[in-house]
């Protein structure tokens, strides 16, 4: 039995709400914290200047005007993806398979300009490129909805598991199609005629980008003013509440993955039409799962998203260019990505707790 | 007998912006049962998890047999001598009484000493308790028992009792009673929160009073009486009476005729049941909590799956429809205006994360700019009748000047309506509930525990709601767990007993034990059926 006073250290008291500016200026000082370590472990490590490695990093990802286009556009790429998972998220349908329905519209895509290549005129087989992907990228997220719809089957694992089966029907196809035999890939497709290549506005980049940013708009929108969003935010709470509104929670989340396999699929037909111009099972190169983080980091907020995505991009290219011109190799680039996004992670704790320490003298 | 076994010192504590606790000192004495007053958000539960160590004070110091003592986590709490039994019970369905109670305690499983141990204190406080039988198999007040036990086989001393009545039933509580008198007189020292009043006066010694987190005064039992503990809660007079008119010109609106209701495993929880409900009429359904009132309400709104029977609403003019089988949507699609307050508020009639306003349009998202219209012309319509619009976007504006209007008719104490409903009280939680229920006029209102957890203020406002629905023509079933309400409200009271109907009464001149014997069995008798 304690029968001496001894408060505890510290404990942790629940904020009631902070004012926006105080927890940007939080987020902001999570970053410069971020960056303090980062230079620690940089001295400590590498003995190199951690003010060398840190303008790598800026450099790999804004360094000319040819990465400023190129990080936009992996940004919009990734953010179309997290935009794309968010309404499922919103509706607690945790749709992991987004690496998936974005390979499998890949597919969709790459299949029609190697089919129809030199059958059709260019718009007509673009539109078909771009249906053939989102409809193949909303059938693989319907049916891990259907699943949970009739049975109530767990969606984390038969998304997850749908992944698997869309690399391996890609893995199948590049070797159905390879060029040349033998070769095991496909190789650009159309190079000499660009049939199904996306065409560009401005420059290459640019209509991707423009696409992004008109599914944030319209993300926010479906989300925020629609009676699909509404409904979408009554089934993710309660499936009870939702019966009570009578609400039809299995079409809603069938016809909610529907969307988000769709967007995916979007995701995929803009890297094969207007990035990569071919198939290979590493066309989403993770950022199915990469786009999870990305929406739970912007609290499924669609405009938020746009920062996070950009952040991670950032990060991305910063580590591959310190890999190669300081010498460091990737691992490295990967530490310092690991405890940047630690640091704003963990400054959301701060944003909703308080940490009260002992009063002087021990005495309260 | 003044021996203090626990004091408290200046204790404040806040959460954010609000202080819970404001500097609040009280003591209680060895062998004496303290109740603990004050309307919902008073503090009463914020100041008890202080003591059981769930909390940290933020200020102020507790004393336990005249010793400071730091009480950093229940683990502290339980060596101090200090047990909580909590409102929700917190026990293994699958493990038996024995294997819950000394669930967590270290040393060597020997489950025989350890019955023997539990038969000894049963003996000794007169507990009624098989230690074999298994948690799934338990009445809730078994349950509470092996609570009790839970906290007294470890020693406790002080024990803190969390609204320990809400869920039994009259002749429950009196043994709940004894059991408490009896540990009293052993010299353990107890503290119950209740909203109940007679029960302050029947069971305890002292009563402090707490409101809006400060302490207001404490009086020795046998000196106060309901109105002046009231008074002294709310701050200002309160009028305590249900008043019950006779219903005007009530006609048949609800005939519910051999209706079978079976959950998902296949077992039958309303058995053959058949009654009707009049409108301009409150009609109580009394029963032991798990009797199948929760089932029936949702059968009639549209609720249930595994239904037999018919469910007739039927028209001023007499014309029936069959609703069972109807879902909820298609109900009010054929423009019957059916309001449900279901028993679980925020898992069934409210989305917590969503803020006032958008919580109004739960029912009426489908109608889309619709509802302002209706709204603006202070039409029931707009909540009432599903029009579907092909217009893809919500209205905004119509539910916003709702919630505005239920914030101000109803007193509801919220920040703005663009709070969400999770961050309120439950009494306002339950305000915005009925608020939006009634908002559409409803002529058949279903409430279950409706006034379930809310302090006596709120409550009365609620009943007075209800009240009114029924002036205005609506048939009101009302499901409840307070007898005494129940037997002052209803014009008449269907009592269930297991799935069944065990009788129908009068609410008028209704007698309590008459009617606390036919909800725990079926042999009560009835003057109708």
């Amino acid at each position: 039995m304690k029968t001496k006073k001894s408060e505890p250290l510290f404990h942790i008291v629940k904020r009631k709400s902070m004012p926006i500016k105080y927890q940007m200026l939080v987020r902001l000082l999570a970053i410069v914290a971020a960056l303090i370590v980062c230079a620690v472990v940089t001295v400590i490590t590498t003995k190199m200047n951690p003010f060398a490695v840190f303008s790598a990093v800026f450099s790999g990802a804004f360094g000319s005007t040819r990465k400023v286009w190129i990080t936009l556009q992996d940004t919009a790429i990734l953010l179309i993806i997290a935009l794309a998972l968010t309404p499922a998220f919103k509706m607690k349908f945790w749709n992991i398979g987004g690496e998936g329905q974005v390979l499998i519209g890949g597919l969709g895509a790459a299949a029609c300009m190697i089919v129809f290549g030199d059958k059709l005129p260019d718009p007509v087989l673009i539109l078909i490129m771009l249906l053939s992907a989102v409809g193949l990228g909303a059938l693989w997220g319907a049916i891990p909805a259907i699943f949970k719809a009739i049975w109530n089957t767990n969606e984390t694992l038969s998304t997850l598991m749908m992944n698997y089966i869309a690399i391996q029907i890609v893995a199948f196809f590049t070797i159905f199609w390879e060029v040349p035999k033998g070769s095991g890939k496909i190789g650009i497709i159309n190079q000499n005629t660009n049939a199904g290549w996306l065409f560009s506005v401005g420059n290459k980049y640019l209509l991707i980008i423009i696409i992004a940013i008109l599914v944030t708009v319209g993300m926010y929108v479906y989300l925020k003013f629609t009676k699909h969003g509404y409904e979408i935010s009554v089934v993710g709470e309660s499936e009870m509440t939702a019966r009570y509104a009578g609400i039809r929670s299995g079409l809603v989340i069938i016809r909610t993955m529907i969307i988000s396999g769709g967007l995916c699929g979007l995701a995929g037909f803009l890297l094969v039409s207007g990035i990569h111009h071919t198939i290979t099972t590493t066309v989403a190169g993770g950022q199915g799962f990469t786009a999870v983080m990305v929406s739970w980091l912007a609290q499924f907020n669609p405009f938020a998203m746009m920062g996070a995505s950009l952040l991670i991009i950032l990060l991305g290219h910063g580590a591959s260019e310190i890999s190669t011109s300081c010498g460091l190799n990737q691992s490295f680039g990967d530490i310092i990505t690991g405890i940047i996004l630690f640091f704003i992670i963990g400054c959301e704790f701060f944003i909703r707790y308080r940490v009260v320490f002992r009063k002087k003298g021990g005495k309260a | 007998m003044s021996e203090k076994a626990i004091e408290l010192k200046n204790i404040t504590k806040r959460f954010g912006t609000v202080v819970a606790n404001d500097n609040i000192s009280l003591s209680v004495n060895k062998g004496e049962i303290l109740a603990l007053l004050g309307e919902n958000g008073s503090g009463k539960t914020t100041l008890m998890n202080m003591i059981s160590g769930i909390y940290y004070p933020d200020e102020g110091s507790i004393f336990i047999d005249g010793k400071e003592v730091t009480i950093a986590n229940p683990k502290d709490a339980l060596n101090l001598g200090i047990g909580m039994v909590h409102q929700h019970f917190k026990l293994v369905d699958v493990l038996t009484a024995t294997e819950n109670i000394i669930l967590g305690l270290p040393g060597k499983l020997d489950l025989k000493a350890a019955e023997a141990k539990i038969r000894e204190i049963c003996d000794k406080y007169g507990f009624v308790i098989d230690p074999k039988k298994k948690v799934y198999d338990m009445t809730v007040s078994e349950k509470q028992t092996v609570e009790i036990m839970k906290v007294l086989y470890r020693g406790a001393s002080i024990l803190i009792l969390d609204e320990p009545t809400a869920v039994l039933t009259p002749q429950e509580a009196e043994r709940l009673f004894l059991v408490m008198w009896r540990m009293r007189n052993d010299g353990k020292s107890v503290i119950i929160i209740t909203h109940k009043m007679h029960e302050v006066k029947e069971v305890s010694d002292r009563v402090v009073v707490l409101r809006k987190g400060q302490y207001i005064g404490e009086m020795d039992t046998a000196d106060c009486d309901v109105q002046k503990m009231t008074d002294m809660m709310v701050g200002h007079a309160v009028s305590l009476n249900i008043t019950r008119k006779t219903p005007v010109d009530p006609k048949p609106r609800i005939e519910i005729s051999h209706l079978t209701i079976r959950d998902e495993e296949g077992v039958v929880k309303i058995d053959d049941v058949s009654f009707t409900a009049n409108s301009g009429e409150i009609l109580g359904i009394a029963g032991v909590s798990g009797s199948g009132q929760k089932e029936l309400l949702e059968a009639i709104a549209g609720l249930q799956k595994n239904v037999e029977g018919k469910v007739f609403y039927i028209e001023d003019n007499g014309d029936k429809t069959d609703l069972l089988k109807l879902s909820p949507l298609k109900i009010s699609e054929k423009g019957i205006a059916l309001s449900f307050v279901p028993e679980d508020r925020l898992g069934m009639g409210l989305v917590g994360s969503m803020n006032i306003a958008e919580n109004m349009m739960i029912r009426s998202f489908r109608n889309g700019p619709y509802v302002e219209e209706q709204v603006e012309k202070n039409k029931a319509e707009a909540l009432q009748v599903i029009k579907r619009s092909l217009n893809p976007f919500t209205d905004r504006k119509g539910p916003r000047k709702l919630a505005e209007t239920v914030v101000e008719d109803l007193n509801v104490v919220t920040p703005s309506i663009t709070t969400p409903v999770k961050n309120l009280s439950g009494g306002n939680v339950q305000k915005i509930l009925v608020g939006r229920e009634i908002a559409s006029k409803p002529k058949v209102l279903l409430t279950a525990y409706a006034v379930r957890g809310l302090d006596i203020n709120s409550s009365y406002q609620i009943y007075d709601l209800i009240n009114k629905q029924k002036e205005a023509g609506s048939a009101v079933v009302y499901v409840g767990e307070d007898l005494d309400v129940l037997l002052e409200l209803s014009d008449r009271i269907l009592v269930l007993c297991g799935g069944k109907v065990s009788g129908l009464i009068d609410g008028p001149g209704a007698d309590k034990n008459k009617v606390g014997l036919m909800m725990t069995s079926l042999e009560g008798g009835s003057d109708e059926n």
